[in-house]
């Protein structure tokens, strides 16, 4: 277990509602998502000194913030590397200049030395002398990282940092940005409301919903297992559904769940007692198709029939929605396009899908 | 051609921009970032000297610079002379009529500066005073640079209210539109006619620097 290198409590109703609870150890990368409005970036305004909020944050051994002491240590005394979403890159200064500003008091020849090493860190030797506006948006950005690093902060807050690019510019910087971050030792806490984004970078996921921070988790299990419907369709699952816990059976180690007049088996989840009502979600990409009863292999898996309502083409796959059972459920999936033409899949056509039970995840219904 | 009052009107230009120009930076800078109860009234108090008739400003300048107005009273304590009908006094004159010339450009290149920037300095550990110097300044000056040309030019051709305050005497408060003036009402058409055609060069060149400057700052933006 590392240090807990950050550790962030805020709490307030007005003006902004904040309820966040939060750590990051270095070298972590803490990935906040959520939609627009959700507080993402008055939380990083927050832990920077930027926006005065009600808690405690402390980051490497120093309190920044304790509101019931009084305590805030201004924005220039914590030590923050902050990238802005559109870079703020100071536009009458060159881009050495606009990273050497950022310099602690140092002698000339370690400043040489160490925006040296800070352009060659970030690839962008070369373009010292160029300003703001003779940079690209991907360059702008290195400039950017290169300044924020240039104090050796204690934290490094990424705010939108790929919003300002085009798509493949993007990807690139993204992966540059996986490489860097590797090679960095402070906590690293990175604002989205790209999800992609967040699952690719981030150690852990931090949701943000109004304010209020609903789950923390490493992506896989975030994705996998949601703590409530909200979280969950803040993810962008399709699949949140509504049904009845009928029994468990812990002899064999099963829950079985009632939902669209299907019995669905799952892994045992003895949280929900037999008869109360639960959330379900499944991940679109854990459906199979066709729904192929698989016990034979020795999975658990659940069959279920349907009208294929909804059959559309993106690139090489289609996203696909099966209404089940004539009722008002729907499950939705998406299938390699050749999967599609094999199996004669396409709107209208009877099909069948098949739920993995250790794919299904129960979640408490939210009041 | 008087060129003592040319030189009179430039001195009096030079002085009012060396006084209002650094005061005008505070001023433009808490207009700018600032919000306060009262900022709406104290932004219309500033603009007042633009649309005021000249003469009514000029009254009631010459009433407080004279013997019975709190200024006056204070300036004659302190240093033993009149502010009305003397060259401190137009000094002080020009520095109210040009509050809006100098304090409303800069508060508009304040203005364009995004908060962002500002946010990043900080966030650099830049002090605000060092934000100040290294971000703010530079970005406002443009703006700093307008302020100082206006309040150059409309010195040079403010006439009702000098006229008020300082009268009109030889080397002490007559400034070239006074001059004209006097030229005209002596009827010596040709001295005023040359006068005229100098202060419309200067005032031509002074706009003339300025729309550069725009122009330049909106190529400098159009990334």
């Amino acid at each position: 277990m590392r240090d807990e290198a950050l550790s962030v409590r805020l709490s307030q109703k007005a003006p902004i509602p904040l309820e966040v609870e939060l750590t990051c150890a270095a070298g972590e990368l803490l990935g906040v998502v959520g939609p627009s409005g959700s507080g993402k970036t008055t939380l990083l305004r927050s832990i920077a000194g930027l926006y005065p909020a009600h808690g405690t944050v402390r980051c490497s051994g120093e309190t920044w913030l304790d509101s019931s002491s009084g305590l805030s240590v201004p924005v220039q005394k914590r030590r923050v590397g902050m990238l802005f979403q559109d870079y703020a890159l100071f536009p009458h200064l060159t881009a050495r200049e606009n990273v050497a500003v950022a310099l602690p008091p140092v002698s000339a020849a370690d400043c040489e030395r160490r925006i040296s090493g800070l352009f060659a860190l970030l690839h962008i030797d070369g373009l010292e002398g160029r300003y703001p506006h003779q940079l690209s948006g991907g360059q702008q950005q290195r400039v950017a990282l290169a300044r924020a690093l240039a104090r050796d902060p204690r934290v490094l807050l990424l705010d939108e940092p790929f919003s300002a690019v085009d798509q493949q510019t993007r990807r690139k910087l993204m992966r540059e940005l996986a490489k860097l971050h590797r090679q960095l030792s402070m906590p690293v806490l990175l604002v989205t409301h790209d999800l992609d984004e967040a699952r690719m970078l981030a150690d852990r996921i931090a949701v943000l919903h109004h304010g209020r921070l609903l789950q923390t988790a490493p992506p896989d299990e975030l994705f996998a297992r949601p703590c409530n419907a909200t979280v969950a369709r803040l993810l962008g699952i399709d699949n949140v559904l509504r049904g009845r816990v009928a029994a468990h059976e812990p002899a064999s180690n099963r829950t079985w769940l009632e939902w669209a007049g299907y019995r669905l088996e799952l892994g045992l989840d003895t949280r929900f007692g037999a008869g109360s009502e639960v959330d379900w979600v499944i991940p679109a990409e854990r459906l199979l198709v066709p729904g192929r009863d698989a016990s034979a292999s020795g999975a658990h898996v659940n069959v279920v029939r349907g009208i294929i309502e909804e059959y559309f083409q993106f690139g090489h796959s289609a996203s696909v929605a099966l209404r089940v059972n004539d009722g008002g459920e729907r499950l939705y999936f998406s299938i390699p396009l050749h999967v599609a033409g094999r199996d004669g899949i396409t709107a209208g056509v009877e099909a069948t899908v098949s739920l993995p039970a250790d794919a299904i995840h129960l979640m408490p219904v939210e009041a | 051609m008087d060129w003592e009052a040319l030189q009179l009107s430039l001195y009096l230009g030079l002085a009012a921009a060396a006084i209002l120009i650094p005061a005008g930076l505070l001023i433009a800078r808490a207009l700018a970032w600032r919000r306060f109860p009262g900022r709406s009234l104290v932004q219309a108090l500033l603009a007042l000297p633009l649309i005021l008739p000249p003469t009514v400003l000029g009254y009631y300048l010459l009433v407080a610079f004279g013997p019975g107005g709190i200024p006056g009273r204070a300036y004659e304590a302190l240093f033993s002379g009149s502010l009305i009908f003397s060259f401190e006094g137009l000094v002080a004159a020009s520095l109210i009529f040009n509050l809006p010339f100098a304090v409303q450009p800069m508060q508009r290149g304040f203005e364009s500066i995004p908060q962002a920037l500002r946010e990043a300095a900080w966030c650099s550990g830049l002090s605000t005073w060092r934000t100040f110097w290294l971000v703010e300044l530079p970005l406002a000056w443009p703006g700093v640079l307008a302020a100082f040309v206006l309040t150059l030019a409309h010195t040079l051709g403010e006439f009702g209210v000098v006229l008020m305050v300082g009268g009109s005497i030889e080397g002490e408060t007559r400034t070239i539109s006074i001059a004209i003036y006097d030229r005209v009402q002596a009827l010596d058409y040709g001295a005023a006619a040359y006068m005229c055609a100098v202060l419309v060069g200067i005032s031509f060149a002074a706009i003339a620097f300025l729309y550069m400057l725009d122009n330049r700052a909106g190529r400098a933006h159009a990334r």
